[in-house]
């Protein structure tokens, strides 16, 4: 079985996040690309699948939308272990953008799972899998931390608010993934940073599409007004500011 | 034209977001001068439904289906979307929890309507239609235009203001088409969290961090957020250690959170960590380390030993509690 994880190329989480173009665009210069953390885990988790040999899993592809400047983090993902790429080659212009053009290539495709993080870390919509399931008319699961395959079904927990369910449901659908499906993503080796230089990274055009959301501009939040600093020996100020100022009390 | 509420239910029962999202899809239909439609799937007691008409409600539509008792997320977006075409939706809205999240997305695709998710305040305009939504996991703002005929808005918990409207909504039972075999998940175990407040929907959250020191000194932390009937969390250092559940993690791998108050307690604020609690209202931070970033995002600093401030907090409060 092929199991596809669906890869998102992101800022740093430690980028200054700064606008140009009269705050209509964001500024690209300076700033280190990583995976998704999200999508970062569902690799995680599809290697120990595969790793796995009481599983049925012998393929794992990454698929991303996103112009060549991308490649560095497809490379990564080749590097912890996926064993081909698929690059198709648009510049993403939102989520609904991405999961169509991953449809019109996974169509083509046969496949058990499809891994899409929960949401991204630059326009945090939490979007793609679940339009991706929908254009593929496959069924999705959301909000998932575990998954383990027996013989005849694959066993998810999702979170619900509150709680947790376990779904059993079967091959091919949508899992859209969040912490607990793994814990700590891996970390490329040097042997795996060398192989990864020969696997293969397919370049894909883009499919026509309509788009039906803009960024019509961005704005930085307002700096806030300096913390009060309360003497831990005098906390009573601390409840009466927040009785009388916060009013949270 | 309609704007179309999906308001989903606990147990029969409706919480505070959901009154948030009727008041929300009320003012909507105010500034588009049409009616505010608030969908129910699922066993519902009509005094329950009657409560979301005081939140601004004009009519509500409810659906109870065999098929519909576990939230599948394919079966759960044909019938949404078989409401939103018969009514006319021109904005279908639903809450940026973890339900809103699963469906939203297919809903976009299905009704070719464009996404506006994780809001946080009402639309700046309706023509073009714009909406403002947090990006770079709160680092910025972004406002984006939907171009579609429907647009599909989630709305972030906690973060709009439920307001009491007295509208007398009417109720109507609408049975929707639904395909043999279109459910292709089977629910087999369900695991609740009894008894705690729920991070998401707590008002008030006290936290840990690294400062904590180890699993066996939370009782001071547990005892404070008792006092305030508030939910305890943690950094991500604090649940890779296991002291405490992954499900408190609070941070941008783990939950995103907007509390009113939150009581960070020897927590460093690492960019990460802000990214998960920076729409909280105001924040308390308990540090040893002056320099510590979590005081640039707090509001109310106080530079000490946890360990030595907790009790007295906890104190400070037990007697303030007492006088009021």
């Amino acid at each position: 079985m092929k199991v596809i994880v669906c890869l998102g190329n992101v800022p740093d989480t430690t980028t200054k996040i700064k606008f140009v173009d009269d705050n209509k665009a964001f500024d690209t210069i300076g700033v280190q690309w990583i995976i998704n953390p999200w999508d970062e885990l569902a690799l995680t988790r599809a290697m120990e699948l595969k790793e796995d040999s009481r599983n049925t899993v012998d393929t794992v592809t990454v698929i991303t939308v996103g112009l060549k400047e991308v490649e560095p983090t497809i490379r990564k993902a080749l590097a912890i272990g996926a064993d081909d790429a698929i690059r198709i080659d648009a510049d993403p212009k939102d989520a609904y953008c991405v999961a169509f053009q991953l449809a019109e290539v996974l169509k083509k495709e046969d496949f058990g799972i499809v891994f899409s993080g929960i949401e991204s870390s630059d326009y945090n919509s939490a979007a793609v899998g679940g339009m991706l399931a929908e254009f593929l008319d496959l069924p999705s699961v959301s909000a998932v931390s575990s998954l383990q395959m027996d013989e005849s079904a694959v066993n998810l927990t999702r979170d619900i608010d509150g709680g947790r369910e376990v779904i059993s449901i079967q091959t091919p659908f949508v899992a859209i993934v969040q912490k607990g499906i793994a814990i700590e993503p891996r970390i490329p080796a040097m042997r795996g940073i060398m192989m990864a230089r020969k696997k293969p990274l397919n370049v894909v055009e883009p499919a026509e599409q309509e788009v039906l959301t803009g960024f019509s501009s961005f704005e930085l939040p307002k700096s806030k007004p300096p913390c009060k600093m309360i003497n831990p020996e005098n906390l009573k100020e601390l409840v009466d500011l927040l009785q009388n100022e916060a009013n949270v009390l | 034209m309609a704007v179309i509420v999906f308001a989903e239910n606990w147990n029969g029962k409706f919480k505070k977001l959901s009154f948030e999202l009727v008041s929300y899809g009320s003012k909507v239909a105010g500034m588009l001068n049409t009616s505010n439609v608030v969908l129910s799937i699922g066993d519902v007691e009509n005094e329950e439904l009657n409560k979301l008409g005081d939140y601004g409600a004009d009519k509500i539509i409810k659906i109870q289906h065999e098929k519909l008792k576990n939230l599948d997320n394919k079966a759960y977006t044909s019938v949404i979307a078989q409401v939103a075409e018969k009514e006319g939706a021109s904005v279908l809205l639903l809450s940026h929890n973890n339900t809103g999240k699963a469906l939203a997305p297919r809903l976009s695709v299905k009704l070719k309507a464009g996404l506006g998710s994780a809001l946080i305040q009402l639309p700046a305009s309706v023509e073009p239609f714009t909406v403002c939504k947090k990006v770079f996991s709160g680092k910025a703002f972004a406002y984006i235009t939907i171009k579609s005929d429907i647009k599909i808005l989630t709305l972030m918990q906690n973060s709009f203001e439920s307001v009491l409207s007295q509208n007398n909504a009417t109720i109507e039972s609408f049975s929707p088409e639904l395909d043999e075999g279109i459910s292709k998940t089977e629910v087999t175990d369900v695991q609740k969290q009894t008894g705690k407040i729920i991070l998401t929907d707590a008002e008030i959250i006290v936290s840990g961090g690294r400062g904590m020191r180890s699993t066996d000194n939370w009782g001071p932390l547990e005892e404070l957020a008792e006092l305030l009937g508030a939910a305890t969390a943690c950094s991500r250092p604090v649940s890779d250690e296991e002291w405490r559940p992954h499900s408190e993690h609070v941070g941008q791998t783990g939950k995103i959170i907007a509390p009113n108050l939150y009581i960070a307690c020897g927590i460093s604020g690492a960019i990460q960590h802000l990214a998960g609690v920076s729409s909280s209202k105001y924040i308390v931070a308990i540090n040893e380390d002056n320099e510590a970033p979590i005081f640039e995002a707090a509001d109310y600093g106080i530079v000490g030993d946890v360990h030595k401030v907790l009790p007295e907090l906890i104190k400070i409060i037990k007697e303030f509690k007492s006088e009021n």
